[in-house]
């Protein structure tokens, strides 16, 4: 049934793009566009959901396996565990959170929802695809939709952050292609199913290369420090439900990869080297160490922003090194939180973006603090205050909302492998209640009297009123953090027995 | 062997030379008053009709091929990697002979197309070849071709001047060629591929000989030029910008196909002269000095390793120059030395069953059938336009949707992204390099080329940006004629099904072994 998720996604981008176009100025068709994405992107999230359901309380469940290029052994393997499951359901949620927040958009209506529709089915795809091979081309297929989405409509230096993004992500796969070849060659040419290449008993030696170059590969997805540059300025420059996607789901592409393919599949490239320098005597530490430079690094330049939605696009780079982090503490408890961090960064994080970019900056045309503190949004616009003040606070880790539960287990399971670990990323955390608290007063509740210029003699312009879409989101975005936030368990216990299996060793 | 054998494996090119003559008698003899368009049309026809009959002549070749009088050794080959290659060229003939329709760079339409149908001919021929002189003449018959070919926009300067550069560089091609046969036919005392690599193999002196590698480095130097490989590739950038698109795209597609058909059987008889359990591939320590080269490596250890010199040459310089870019059609040139980059390594690390050649000729095929769209596209828009600049493809989805997005298709093809046939074609071919030779030295070939396609990424992605996101300089509607558009849409349709479905061309590919 899951599967049905990437199906309709591209059928949905296919008719969109077909659509016929409308004539200039003709809101008929930007209608249309949108409605028909909302319904697929709606579809998709109910099947998430009933997927999620079923699922509960089960393994892996293999929807469909046929045999897709026989002479080479590649299957088209569709599974589900419940990482996919978790992660299925985020990508649903975002994408109808995505539609919604841009309903203004007026400009090429149709080939936005197109390229936006594709971009989710090839993350459903990755999160669903149970052979390597597969894996790689739903990832791939990702790339292109983001070039053209940040490219045609987004803002700020929109060419460069698009071009310096869709080369840092096929950097990236061309690195894991090249870990897929050799996992290929080594196991046999056989099969690239990734149960069948995780019980291959690929040498200790191979795994020790190919590990490292499958996270890294993956991990720019995710944000790895000193390869998240791409992150800020893809973020900053993207329209808001690219941003959303961005931060929500694809850099979960990322951190999914470097869990279930570089974990997965060559658990021994964790193993200790027999040596050390200054403590680092494995990969593990080394990605760790990564990992926590992110969070901390992150965090301070987020501090340091004029730009509202840099502080966003920072600050995903911190909260992403949490996700990296827990992954290597290889602990069950840390990879939980990592899983957990995942779905909860994604759906804050996209609160966020939409906050900022949809909400504010659509009505200001500015994201600059310096011009925002003149503004008084705080009164003029209590929505988008509040609406921040609530998703700024679950971004801090609050208990109650979904990134306490989340970090917390990362930290915990932090301590149980290096307690150093936990003890400098909690600095992260405090640096995280820093900026966030700056942000939220420099755009807010600033006390700077308006310079004369600023001040209109007339009273100050109504803005635009909130829109049913722009409430629903967040509505939506809102209701996911606290559920998972109040009770963790309703994805812990689908999270738990498959991160188990996955440390485990193999797949079976 | 007698006349009548000879026939019977030449069935193909028999089509097509009577098709040629046919297009001359109609057009000039009975054509002569007709409009333009109308002479095109019957002349592609006739081409097409040609082609069509030597495809269905294809499986009455004498099957096995033909061999030497008294001998076992082949002459001429057919089946098996032959007949892939022969039924490709003939295919992608009848593409490049749709891009004739609709362009008015020449009145000679008749003789355009019967010089098309002759270097086909050329190209059949060295598919099959399996002697240095049966070779040497296909070439030359495929190469004459392309240079009258390329002068055929008689009105343009860069037509004339193209061609002059590309004749000479391949009139000293074709003399290193020849020079390099020479010396192998006095180490081997033959002509045939297969007794020369026996010969070489069997006496370890000849093995070794200095001469040999002097002999191997002239062939790679001439076909090399053919390939377009670096550094034989200086003719390439100029042929392609300047030559008539259609002219641009055989040269492009077909004559790529024969080429490297041509390295596929000097590659498969080398093999075949190995031991068994010994795969080709490049032995560093021992190829640099041929004194202390086992005897066994004959042929195949310097020539792989000249190959794989060439091919990290190739991927690496057509790449980064691609990059420098500002006319689309020389950028395609460059991203084709790319690409024959990639190639060369599977001829570099080749096998004796028949994974090399299948992956070397998917690769191949599917390369020139995308490339042959994006010639079409290009043309289209050059027409309109007058020029093939990349600011001559500012906002063309506003001007002309279809053509955008088939650009878009072919381009991310080519740049190598799934789920469409050039990425199949990639994996295909880096999977059976790995397949020959696990070791550290190919699978740093390998990353390099994976490498370098990311590069490659980024000028297919410069043209598709003025195609989609920026605003279009001028609105006026780029129209192509229907049918154009029709072979366009075709060939688009078949990179998406065949990317969606590659097993479909792999088992149609393994299904001309089945026999042998």
């Amino acid at each position: 049934m899951l599967a049905w998720t990437i199906y309709i996604s591209f059928a949905g981008a296919l008719v969109l793009a077909l659509l016929p176009k409308g004539k200039a100025g003709n809101g008929q068709s930007a209608a249309l566009a949108r409605v028909i994405a909302l319904l697929v992107a709606a579809a998709g999230f109910a099947i998430a959901i009933a997927g999620f359901a079923a699922g509960a309380g089960q393994g892996r469940v293999t929807i469909v396996d046929v045999p897709w290029v026989p002479m080479m052994g590649i299957h088209y393997t569709l599974a589900a565990d419940g990482i996919s499951r978790v992660l299925v359901l985020l990508t649903g949620l975002a994408a109808v959170a995505g539609v919604l927040f841009s309903w203004n958009i007026n400009h090429r209506t149709n080939e936005f929802f197109a390229f936006f529709l594709a971009l989710i089915g090839g993350v459903y795809g990755v999160f669903l695809s149970f052979d390597l091979f597969l894996l790689f081309v739903f990832y791939e297929i990702a790339i292109v939709p983001k070039y053209f989405l940040i490219a045609i409509w987004g803002s700020t230096r929109r060419e460069y952050a698009a071009m310096k993004l869709a080369l840092y992500s096929f950097v990236g796969s061309a690195m894991v292609l090249i870990v897929l070849l050799a996992a290929y060659a080594a196991a046999g040419s056989h099969s690239t199913g990734l149960v069948n290449l995780a019980n291959a008993n690929l040498p200790v030696s191979f795994q020790m290369w190919a590990f490292p170059v499958a996270f890294i590969g993956f991990g720019i997805l995710a944000g790895l420090w000193p390869f998240h540059t791409w992150a800020p300025t893809g973020h900053v420059a993207a329209p808001t439900a690219a941003s959303m996607l961005l931060a929500g789901v694809v850099m979960k592409l990322g951190a999914y990869g470097c869990l279930r393919v570089a974990i997965g599949l060559f658990p021994h490239g964790l193993d200790p080297w027999g040596w050390s320098f200054w403590g680092i005597g494995s990969w593990r530490d080394v990605f760790a160490l990564l990992a926590v430079i992110g969070i901390i690094y992150g965090a301070l330049v987020a501090l340091a922003q004029t730009d509202f939605k840099f502080v966003i696009g920072y600050s995903s780079v911190s909260h992403m090194g949490f996700v990296l982090l827990g992954l290597v503490t290889l602990t069950q408890v840390g990879v939980d939180g990592a899983v957990l961090q995942m779905f909860s960064h994604g759906v804050i994080a996209g609160l966020l973006f939409a906050i900022v970019g949809r909400i504010v900056y659509d009505r200001t045309h500015t994201r600059q603090f310096g011009e925002l503190e003149g503004m008084y949004l705080g009164r003029r616009m209590p929505f988008a205050a509040w609406a921040f003040v609530i998703a700024g606070v679950a971004s801090m880790g609050l208990p109650g909302f979904s990134g306490f539960v989340a970090e917390l287990q990362v930290l915990m399971g932090a301590w149980i492998a290096k307690p150093w670990w936990t003890a400098a990323s909690g600095v992260g955390i405090v640096i995280g209640v820093a900026y966030t608290w700056r942000a939220l007063q420099k755009a807010f509740f600033s006390d700077r009297l308006p310079r004369p210029d600023e001040h209109p003699k007339e009273g100050w312009p109504k803005f635009e009123a909130i829109t049913w879409p722009e409430i629903t989101g967040t509505c939506l975005l809102f209701a996911a953090t606290l559920i998972v936030g109040i009770y963790p368990s309703i994805l812990l216990n689908s999270i738990e027995p498959a991160v188990k299996a996955l440390l485990a060793g193999g797949m079976q | 062997m007698n006349y009548a054998d000879l026939f019977r494996v030449t069935l193909p090119e028999t089509a097509l030379d009577i098709a040629a003559l046919l297009v001359l008698i109609v057009d000039l003899g009975f054509l002569r008053k007709a409009a333009l368009q109308t002479r095109i049309m019957a002349s592609v026809l006739i081409g097409v009709l040609g082609c069509a009959a030597a495809l269905v002549a294809m499986p009455y070749q004498a099957a096995g091929g033909l061999t030497y009088p008294g001998s076992t050794d082949l002459l001429l080959s057919a089946g098996g990697y032959t007949a892939i290659a022969q039924v490709g060229i003939l295919v992608l003939t009848v593409f490049t002979l749709f891009l004739l329709i609709g362009s008015e760079f020449t009145k000679h339409v008749g003789e355009f197309v019967a010089v098309v149908l002759m270097a086909a001919t050329g190209g059949l021929l060295i598919s099959a070849g399996q002697d240095l002189l049966v070779i040497f003449v296909g070439l030359e018959l495929l190469s004459l071709g392309l240079y009258i070919l390329t002068a055929f926009a008689k009105r343009s300067g860069k037509s004339a001047e193209s061609a002059m550069k590309y004749y000479l560089f391949g009139g000293m091609s074709a003399a290193f060629l020849l020079f390099g046969f020479s010396y192998l036919y006095g180490l081997t005392d033959s002509t045939n591929l297969h007794q020369i690599m026996r010969a070489l193999n069997s006496s370890p002196a000849n093995g070794a000989a200095p001469l040999l590698f002097v002999a191997l480095v002239m062939i790679a130097a001439g076909l090399g030029f053919k390939v377009a490989a670096v550094p034989f590739h200086l003719w390439a950038p100029d042929t392609y910008e300047g030559a008539p698109a259609p002219a641009a795209a055989f040269i492009a597609s077909v004559s790529k196909v024969a080429s490297f058909a041509l390295l596929i059987g000097i590659g498969t008889a080398a093999a075949h002269a190995l031991d068994p359990g010994k795969p080709m591939h490049v032995w560093i320590t021992a190829s640099m000095s041929p004194k202390s080269m086992p005897a066994y490596f004959g042929f195949a250890g310097p020539w792989s390793l000249i190959i794989a010199i060439i091919a990290v040459a190739s991927m690496v310089f057509g790449n980064l120059a691609a990059l420098a870019q500002n006319s689309v059609r020389r950028l395609l040139a460059y991203s084709a030395i790319a690409h024959a980059g990639y190639i060369l390594l599977a001829v570099a690390y080749f096998s004796r069953s028949n994974i090399s050649a299948n992956a070397i000729l998917y690769y191949i095929l599917t390369y020139g059938l995308t490339t042959i769209g994006a010639f079409g596209a290009v043309s289209v828009v050059e027409r309109i336009n007058g020029s093939d600049r990349m600011d001559a493809f500012l906002g063309l989805y506003k001007r002309n949707g279809m053509l955008a997005g088939v650009l878009l298709i072919l381009f991310l093809s080519l740049a190598g992204i799934p789920p469409l046939v050039g990425f199949w074609a990639k994996f295909n071919l880096f999977a059976a390099v790995l397949q020959v030779d696990r070791g550290v030295a190919p699978f740093a070939l390998v990353a390099i080329a994976v490498a370098m396609s990311a590069v490659s990424l980024y000028y297919y992605l410069q043209v598709l940006k003025r195609v989609f996101v920026m605003p279009p300089a001028d609105d006026g509607p780029v129209k192509g004629s229907p049918l154009t558009m029709g072979v366009l849409a075709l060939i688009t349709l078949a990179v998406v099904v065949l990317g969606c479905l590659p097993g479909l061309m792999q088992s149609w590919m393994a299904s001309f072994y089945a026999g042998m």
